[in-house]
């Protein structure tokens, strides 16, 4: 059964047409996130699924029921926002309870559900304090138990770590996914952090300008990126693009980056019949930074492809080593093992993985193979 | 840690200020005084003086044996008429006030900021304009003559101050609480009672001085729509210069202007701090 479907939906102010025609089927079950710069929609649309917002255009469905006239507190949904939205004159129970007193749900299980909800997220020392004495993971995690005791068909996440540093953010998106794992709940988490989606995420919908980009899982998402922006957008540092010329010869097809160039880059491509139809014309070649190391490594099959190319800087991470270089005068960044520190200025050997690069049409800017 | 040694340059500092001072406390510290003076004193020697011995008889004869008008009880009755017309007054604006801040600034409506300007409108109203009006209405539902229909012009009048003070306080409330409340199955109301009114204290205490300082101080419409028993103290305060038309009564008139003002003093000296932090509340983060 899909907890979440929306057809047809668009949102306008006044001349600004936010959203556009949007549709998404989320199973039961599923951790999707809506990731995007922002601007590009997806809390709007978040809320627009709360009851927050009313579309111009479309419907939305939770568990099988038109709710486009349903009051947020009937649409069966919890949500957990960036600033926690703690009411602040209550303690961590009365916030946790407010909903079911809202709802004239017994005192007894009340009583009950706080019980439960305070043992799973190990905040029952903090029951009797006020939302100003908590830390941020803290208020974090009280945000989430007002959500969890309500057990409803939906959680709607709105970029809840954004507030955090670093460490709890990291410790933070480990728990949200544990939990997701351990009660199975349905979850639409908003986030610009495209790791956060990444790492939490069944299924990833992209958004840019108003309009799902691709909808797909982490994988999908990362290895065949729908067109340009995912492209881009996703990874970090992200997709290196670069204008290229699509040429065959008797081995099959050959992109190449520069072409004319006494520096040009040749990357010869197997199994990419699709692109077929571009022969003799521009496109544009994308490889993921981690398909560009140091010249001696081995790919694990096929023997990589072997580039003499200009290093422009140099920046150690400590786990490895991020190099800018230009491949066919074209900038790009690779990504090589850490102990290596390849002269900035002077040229490097460099080992591509060809088997992973996509091709995007430079028109419609969309994948073709 | 301010900066306490003296500079003589400071010299200078102290004088202006002092004189300034004085200027603004020398009609009060005459009151006083007055107030302390047997009337053969004063009438002896001029208005303004030293007491040769204190008369506090003046206060007991303010409170409850002076004439006003025909009846000789004091100022006793006219007291307790402005507090009838004050305490509900100033409560009723108060809350009324904060649900319409409320509603302006945390829930968006079609024609709020509409609703919000003409509101505010009131403040630039002058005073006089709305005699007229006012009369009609108050004539119109029988409420001329009454406290009732003073509370009720009181009332309506502070709203646009209320309103205008709760509102600029709850904008600083995030919206994000509101939303999370209605998810919660919260409505208006019950949003406003158990999360935005607990958040209130600062304001509610601004605008609880405000509205009984101006309230209690009002004379205008006192003096308009009332006359005789029903009058406020400061209506009351006029009427008691009018009747001792034969032998000047400074020292009872003395000691009633201050008892008059003790309410309004009392009200800053307790609550004048949260006053002066409340109306900055906001502006500094």
């Amino acid at each position: 059964m899909a907890a979440l479907s929306i057809r047809a939906l668009s949102k306008r102010y006044a001349n600004l047409e936010v959203l556009k025609d949007i549709a998404l089927d989320i199973e039961s079950g599923e951790f999707t996130v809506l990731v995007g710069p922002s601007g590009c929609g997806k809390s709007t649309l978040l809320n627009i699924v709360a009851g927050l917002d009313r579309p111009s255009a479309g419907t939305i469905e939770i568990g099988g029921r038109v709710v486009n006239d349903v009051a947020p507190k009937d649409r069966d949904i919890a949500m957990v926002f960036q600033s926690y939205a703690l009411y602040p004159s209550m303690t961590v129970r009365q916030n946790i309870t407010f909903g079911m007193e809202c709802r004239h749900v017994p005192k007894t299980a009340q009583d009950a559900a706080v019980a439960n909800v305070a043992k799973l997220l190990q905040i029952e020392p903090l029951l009797g304090r006020k939302p100003s004495q908590l830390s941020g993971g803290q208020r974090q995690r009280v945000a989430m138990g007002r959500a969890l005791v309500r057990d409803p068909l939906l959680f709607l996440f709105d970029e809840p770590l954004s507030n955090l540093d670093a460490k709890l953010r990291v410790e933070m998106r480990m728990e949200i996914k544990r939990l997701h794992q351990r009660i199975g709940a349905t979850i639409v988490y908003v986030t610009h952090d495209q790791i956060e989606a990444m790492t939490m995420a069944t299924r990833i919908a992209v958004m840019h300008q108003g309009r799902v980009q691709q909808f797909a899982d982490p994988d999908t998402v990362y290895r065949y990126p729908a067109n340009l922006f995912v492209a881009r957008f996703m990874g970090s540092p992200p997709m290196n693009t670069m204008p290229a010329r699509l040429e065959s010869d008797k081995d099959g097809l050959v992109a190449v980056i520069g072409a004319g160039r006494p520096d040009e880059v040749r990357l010869r491509l197997r199994d990419y019949d699709g692109a077929a139809p571009f022969v003799g014309r521009d496109v544009v070649v994308g490889i993921r930074p981690e398909c560009i190391a140091e010249g001696s490594r081995a790919f694990s099959g096929e023997a990589p492809v072997l580039v003499e190319a200009p290093v422009d800087m140099v920046e150690p991470t400590g786990a490895e080593t991020m190099v800018s270089l230009r491949l066919g005068g074209e900038p790009a960044m690779a990504r090589i093992s850490p102990d290596i520190r390849p002269a900035p200025g002077a040229s490097a050997s460099f080992a591509l993985d060809t088997r992973r690069i996509c091709l995007f049409d430079p028109e419609t800017e969309r994948l073709i193979a | 840690m301010p900066d306490r040694t003296f500079a003589p340059s400071r010299i200078w500092i102290y004088l202006v200020v002092s004189l300034i001072a004085a200027a603004w406390l020398a009609p009060l510290a005459v009151v006083v005084l007055n107030s302390l003076r047997t009337n053969e004193e004063i009438a002896q020697g001029s208005m303004i003086g030293w007491p040769q011995h204190l008369a506090w008889s003046n206060y007991a004869a303010a409170w409850s044996g002076f004439c006003v008008a025909e009846t000789c009880a004091g100022i006793r009755p006219y007291m307790l008429n402005s507090a009838l017309i004050t305490i509900p007054a100033t409560i009723f604006s108060t809350l009324l006030g904060a649900v319409a801040g409320y509603a302006v600034s945390l829930w968006r409506f079609r024609g709020d900021t509409w609703i919000y300007g003409i509101v505010t409108l009131g403040l630039f109203l002058p005073q006089q304009m709305r005699l007229l009006p006012w009369t009609i209405v108050l004539r119109d539902i029988g409420l001329i003559n009454t406290l009732a229909g003073l509370v009720l012009i009181h009332t309506i009048q502070g709203l646009s101050f209320t309103t205008l003070f709760c509102r600029n306080y709850y904008v600083a409330i995030p919206h994000e609480l509101i939303r999370a409340a209605r998810i919660d199955g919260a409505g208006f109301f019950r949003i406003f009672w158990r999360i935005i009114l607990p958040l209130s204290g600062p304001i509610l205490i601004v605008t609880v001085i405000w509205q009984f300082t101006h309230i209690w101080n009002e004379f205008l419409y006192g003096v308009t729509f009332t006359t005789g028993q029903q009058q406020p103290v400061t209506a009351a305060l006029i009427a008691l210069s009018a009747a001792v038309a034969d032998i000047p009564q400074h020292g009872v008139q003395s000691a009633a202007v201050i008892i008059a003002a003790l309410p309004t003093l009392l009200i800053y000296l307790l609550g004048g701090k949260y006053f002066v932090r409340g109306l900055t509340a906001g502006a500094v983060k």
